[in-house]
């Protein structure tokens, strides 16, 4: 079994706004499109135009209806990948050490040399966020862009993940979670930041922000706004006329 | 145990970075195409880029894919087998050309109508239109009359320019967005930016939709309204805006004709000896000219004159929008949504506009010579796009929403809805349509405009249509689109005469791009009883193996979008800004590895051959060598052409000799150009001095062209009037009440023309463009397929329930002309009586390179087949056309079904025709691309 180390120096992650995602998928092609590009084994595509295609992703676009008892149903858009957890049963179950946490940034990796393909991280991780390449035969995950996030190759602006960076909707947020004062720390807390599934006690260093609010629109009514509604005293023509005289 | 090994966090990306534009969608983003061993990698967004600032939908990321897609046609083909079947052989571009040349001479020479050339949703319109023109015949159009021409076309009558290409909200400084229909399949990035900025800082959204889906979806508040009764609920909101006082008196005396007085008799404006519109002075009772100096515009009472009174537009629209009819009780239970739902957004509306108004400290100086010295907004922005246009009353709804912005004063002024050059440009600045054609000779001027009235339609003395599409005919006026739609139905009945060679240009017409799928088909394969088709020759140009290649007799192979010269013109479909100027170019980051030619350069070559003026050089030699010959060199005006960027001497903006440099230059800055309008001309656009000065120094306009805006639209009138009795052209007896009816000059509800169906047809049935997916374009790329690899009905719960579905059901859709079968799935946040399913997710088998047995053929449908380009027969033996009476356009989400449980062991969708050839290689079976530097 692999450990995972004490502590972290930062906790690299994504913050991930609920109430923004329009479920367009952005993320999902621009992460296909780096990552079989860049770090590891291409993203195969089984069957890739047949009857059954079946590709790896390393994130994905779920959608939920929310039912409510006075309002209107809720549709929500949820990009899932891997959380980068504090606790990762995806790290702890590895036989080989091929699953791994940085010490210095707490990215989950997997060490693909090492990776013997046998899936049990994929059955440990609560999120299903983990997918076994059908052709490579090893385990994928998000790696945040390692590859892209120190990258002096690329312009400075560019070192963030491919999803963040392509997101049209600005619903994704890199940073670093573990110092209060970045700007992904004091999003969460301003907009009430969640772990997903924190029972599993996996401490997920990635949060979701909330939708806020719906359907709550209560505006006084029109003629509570008005000085002097049309239809009092002598109609709209009378109001049309005064108006006009005070222009 | 812990191991972490080191890793190499500073790869290498690629090679080099090739700028360009995207085309996996019409919204044109910047792309940072990335090259590794002289190959497509990796695509990202541009981040300098005016369109996208960096990101990039999933389309666009999945380019590359397109790109290396196994449906691409690899050389040019003659059919072989019987039309439809897809069985071709390959031949030479040389024979190619010379059949396409032998078919075409003789048409130019005897009767150049008999061809009709159509083009789908490319972006050279301005080009294919000059080559229709230079060949002579009228029969050419785009795909818009299928798409949202009521959007467009109701946006430049009534204000100068619409949504999309033509403006945006103020996404910086909206406080409030409507967002009506759906949007999601137009401006694809932009709006979701805009969102997103919305949401960054809190600002309300309000989606009105009958599906809470995308956009919607994060809408804060959201209004599942019935298809088809937006028109009513926005005049039931102008209602209550008006019962409160809640409209810019101001903005409308000095910006609209809502002080125009209207002739009691005719319903024409007042004018004075000069045409002048005529309105009340306030300070003398006068009738004076609009545009005297020193007046006060009366909005209230009108002048007595020959013993009626002439009341100004303003008291006419209040005089109807006040009516008990417009009243949210009135309303409210055909709109799907309650009274209080209807007050609260109208109090939302009022409130953002007249208590949070935007007042920007920038002078500005108006058409009239008089200086303001801020700028101040009512912040309160709207979108809509296809979802209010495709239906019978697209047009009039379009109005009404436009008619709405303007009367709360938001329209070009800060926080609401801006104009994106070369708009506003009201529709007296357009062309008007040309149809005047003679053997031999080009056509007498553009084919498409903005008929101002009867005396410009394109009609015949005896009243017939000039065009196979009968645009601009009685039967769709002001088609300012044409009616792509309907060529194939007209051409296939000879109605009004027959053609002899249908050219179409990346339009699959055979499939998701026509109503009437099934029969479509038919009528494409259809023969007389000597065995020649009824459409005797198709040519077809595309880049893959759509439907629409199954049914041509002569295919000519396009290139990817990665691989050809394109320009994204001011001249076409701009890219502009509210604050810039701007357009761009592709350009062949890689070769072509295929015996394929780009379509532009292509159809140059062919105007050459066949001596088309403008085309060939007094020595015979061609005046273009390609594509990208023609975007440097060709001028529409003097010193005015398809790029704006960098003329002359490499400083001309807008204006300019010809640089033969041009393009290396759009390339070095990355595949656009730029121009920022001043900062005194951001606003106000149609009335700001500054901004028409600048717009006459870019080349926009040749002279200043500040109007107003068209809240009573006199155009109509004389439409309305032509049928009730008065003038020289006069429409056929059938026409007349409908016109009568439906050409109101003031915006107007009325129901759909499916709405005599309801009571055996109780359900609406919508399509949505998924995010992912371009029209018929996303199902042959491997990633998006993965996304969206079928078409499930959504249903309400209500619906679900009453019929009994469970999970794994098959529902069957009836409408008036057809019956389709598909997997049925539930979804609550919809309208009760409301179904939908993906748009053009279906595939026939055997297209696109897909295996036979794909779920985009097995599990999935198209409504097209559910819907007929003519109303069902009303019993008066005329069979009326299912689109929009004033413009044509066809009127998709009109469409009204029934629904009832497929039979248990349903497993294939209906209606499943029989498979075609693939003209292409069978696809690889797994995927693994990678290619490391």
């Amino acid at each position: 079994m692999t450990t995972l180390p004490q502590s972290t120096r930062t906790k690299l992650g994504l913050v991930i706004d609920l109430d923004t995602c329009v479920g367009c998928h952005a993320c999902v092609i621009s992460c296909k499109g780096w990552n079989t590009e860049n770090y590891g084994a291409p993203l195969s595509d089984m069957d890739a135009y047949g009857a059954e295609p079946e590709g790896t992703f390393l994130n994905r676009v779920h959608s939920f209806e929310v039912k409510r008892d006075t309002a209107p149903p809720m549709v929500v858009h949820f990009p899932k990948s891997c959380l980068h957890c504090d606790n990762a049963p995806c790290v702890t179950v590895c036989p080989t050490g091929a699953s791994y946490k940085r010490a210095e940034d707490g990215i989950v990796l997997v060490n693909e040399s090492a990776c013997i393909g046998c899936g049990l991280c994929a059955w440990a991780c609560p999120y299903g966020a983990r997918e076994m390449d059908g052709v490579e035969k090893v385990m994928k995950k998000c790696t945040l862009c390692v590859d892209r996030i120190y990258n002096e190759n690329l312009p400075e602006e560019d070192r963030e993940p491919a999803c963040v960076r392509t997101c049209p909707a600005g619903a994704r947020h890199f940073g670093d979670l573990a110092d209060p004062e970045s700007a992904v720390s004091q999003l969460v807390a301003a907009r009430g930041g969640m772990d997903l599934m924190p029972e599993q006690g996996t401490a997920p260093v990635n949060k979701y922000l909330p939708p806020r609010p719906r359907d709550t629109l209560t505006t006084p009514d029109l003629a509570s706004l008005c000085d002097s509604a049309p239809e009092a005293a002598t109609g709209f023509l009378g109001w049309l006329d005064r108006a006009l005289e005070r222009l | 145990m812990q191991s972490q090994p080191a890793l190499n966090l500073s790869p290498q990306v690629s090679d080099e970075v090739r700028k360009t534009t995207c085309y996996m969608c019409a919204c044109r983003c910047g792309i940072n195409v990335h090259m590794k061993d002289g190959k497509v990698a990796y695509i990202e967004g541009n981040r300098d880029h005016p369109v996208n600032r960096g990101v990039l939908c999933a389309k666009g990321s999945a380019g590359i894919m397109q790109h290396l897609s196994p449906a691409r046609l690899r050389a040019p083909l003659k059919r072989v087998g019987p039309r439809g079947s897809g069985e071709f052989v390959e031949i030479t571009w040389d024979e190619a050309l010379q059949t396409a040349i032998d078919w075409l001479r003789p048409l130019r020479k005897t009767a150049p109508e008999k061809l009709a050339f159509f083009t789908g949703r490319d972006q050279s319109q301005s080009f294919t239109g000059w080559w229709a023109q230079a060949f002579g015949t009228p029969n050419w159009a785009a795909h818009g009359g299928f798409c949202s021409v009521n959007m467009a076309a109701a946006g430049i009558y009534t204000m100068g320019g619409s949504f999309w290409e033509f403006g945006q909200p103020d996404w910086e400084r909206t406080k409030l967005l409507l967002l009506f229909g759906v949007a999601e399949d137009h401006d694809s990035n932009p709006i979701k930016m805009g969102l997103g900025k919305l949401k960054a800082r809190g600002a309300r959204v309000i989606g009105v939709n009958p599906i809470r889906s995308g956009y919607n979806a994060i809408a804060d508040d959201w209004v599942g309204i019935t298809p088809g009764t937006d028109g009513l609920f926005i005049l039931s909101l102008v209602h209550e805006l008006l019962k409160a006082g809640k409209v810019d008196l101001d903005y409308l005396i000095r910006y609209t004709n809502a002080p125009y007085l209207v002739d009691a008799g005719t319903g024409l404006f007042l004018r004075d000896a000069d045409g002048k519109p005529l309105v009340r002075d306030r300070k003398t009772g006068q009738a004076v000219a609009w545009d005297s100096a020193g007046i006060a515009p009366d909005l209230a009472h009108g002048m007595e004159r020959d013993g009626a009174t002439h009341l100004p537009v303003f008291r006419h629209l209040a005089d109807r929008y006040l009516a008990p009819e417009y009243a949210p009780e009135s309303v409210a239970e055909k709109c799907g949504v309650t009274p209080a739902q209807i007050r609260v957004i109208a109090a939302e509306i009022a409130r953002v506009a007249f208590e949070e108004e935007i007042t920007l400290n920038q002078p500005w100086t108006d058409f009239r010579g008089l200086r303001h010295e801020t700028m101040t907004g009512r912040p309160v922005a709207m979108h809509a796009m296809r979802g209010i246009s495709a239906h019978s009353n697209g047009f009039q709804t379009c109005r009404a929403l436009h008619l709405l912005q303007i009367l709360i004063g938001s329209v070009e002024t800060p926080g609401g809805f801006r104009f994106k050059p070369p708009y506003p440009k009201p529709p007296e600045a357009h062309p008007r349509p040309h149809a005047r054609h003679a053997t031999d000779k080009p056509l007498d001027g553009p084919h498409l405009g903005y008929p101002l009235g009867p005396e410009h339609l394109l009609i015949h003395e005896d009243g017939t249509p000039k065009r196979i599409d009968k645009a601009f005919s009685w039967e769709a006026p002001l088609s300012a689109h044409g009616l792509m739609h309907m060529v194939i139905s007209n051409a296939h009945a000879g109605d009004p005469y027959e053609i002899d060679t249908l050219f179409l240009y990346m339009a699959n017409m055979a499939w998701n791009s026509s109503m009437n799928t099934s029969q479509v088909m038919q009528m494409l394969t259809d023969q007389n009883e000597d065995g020649s088709y009824c459409i005797p020759r198709i040519i077809y140009a595309d880049a893959y193996s759509s439907e629409m290649v199954a049914f041509a007799d002569l295919i000519l192979p396009d290139t990817t979008y990665l691989e050809r010269h394109d320009c994204i013109s001011l001249l076409d479909r701009p890219i502009c800004e509210a604050e810039a100027l701007a357009d761009s170019i592709r350009w062949p980051v890689v070769a072509p590895d295929r015996d394929v030619r780009p379509f532009q350069s292509m159809l140059l070559d062919l105007g050459h051959r066949l001596g088309l003026p403008g085309m060939v050089q007094e020595d015979g030699t061609p005046t273009y060598r390609d594509y990208a010959d023609y975007i440097t060199h060709h001028e529409r005006r003097p010193g005015i052409g398809p790029l704006a960027g960098f003329r002359g001497n490499g400083e001309g903006k807008g204006r300019g000799a010809p640089n033969p440099e041009q393009i290396t230059r759009y390339i070095e800055n990355g595949g656009f150009w730029i121009d920022h309008i001043p900062e005194d001309a951001h606003f106000f656009k149609p009335w700001n001095a500054a901004y028409q000065d600048w717009a006459v120094a870019r080349g926009l306009y040749d002279k200043p062209q500040p109007y107003l805006f068209n809240l009573y639209l006199e155009p109509l009138r004389k439409f309305q009037r032509a049928a009730e009795g008065h003038g020289p052209l006069q429409p056929p007896d059938h026409l007349r009440t409908r016109l009568i009816e439906s050409m109101d000059p003031l915006p107007r509800w009325y129901p759909p023309f499916s709405e005599p169906e309801a009571d055996a047809f109780p359900l609406h049935a919508l399509t949505q463009r998924p995010m992912a997916h371009y029209h018929s374009w996303g199902s042959q790329n491997a990633w998006l397929r993965q996304i969206h690899g079928h078409t499930p009905l959504y249903v309400s719960g209500d619906i679900w329930t009453e019929h009994g579905f469970t999970k794994g059901d098959w529902a069957t859709l009836t409408s008036p002309h057809g019956r389709v079968t598909l997997p049925v799935v539930r979804m609550d946040a919809l309208n009760p009586d409301t179904v939908w399913t993906w748009n053009a997710v279906a595939k026939r088998r055997g297209a696109w390179a897909l295996d036979t047995n794909a779920p985009e053929a097995t599990k999935s449908t198209l409504l097209n087949h559910l819907i007929h380009e003519l109303l069902p027969a009303k019993g008066d033996g005329l069979r009326w056309a299912n689109s929009d009476p004033i413009t044509g356009q066809a009127a998709w989400y009109d469409l009204r079904v029934r629904i009832e449980k497929a039979p248990a062991g349903q497993s294939v969708s209906y209606p499943d025709p029989a498979p075609q050839h693939s003209p292409v290689p069978a696809p690889p079976r797994n995927l693994t691309h990678q290619k490391k530097p």
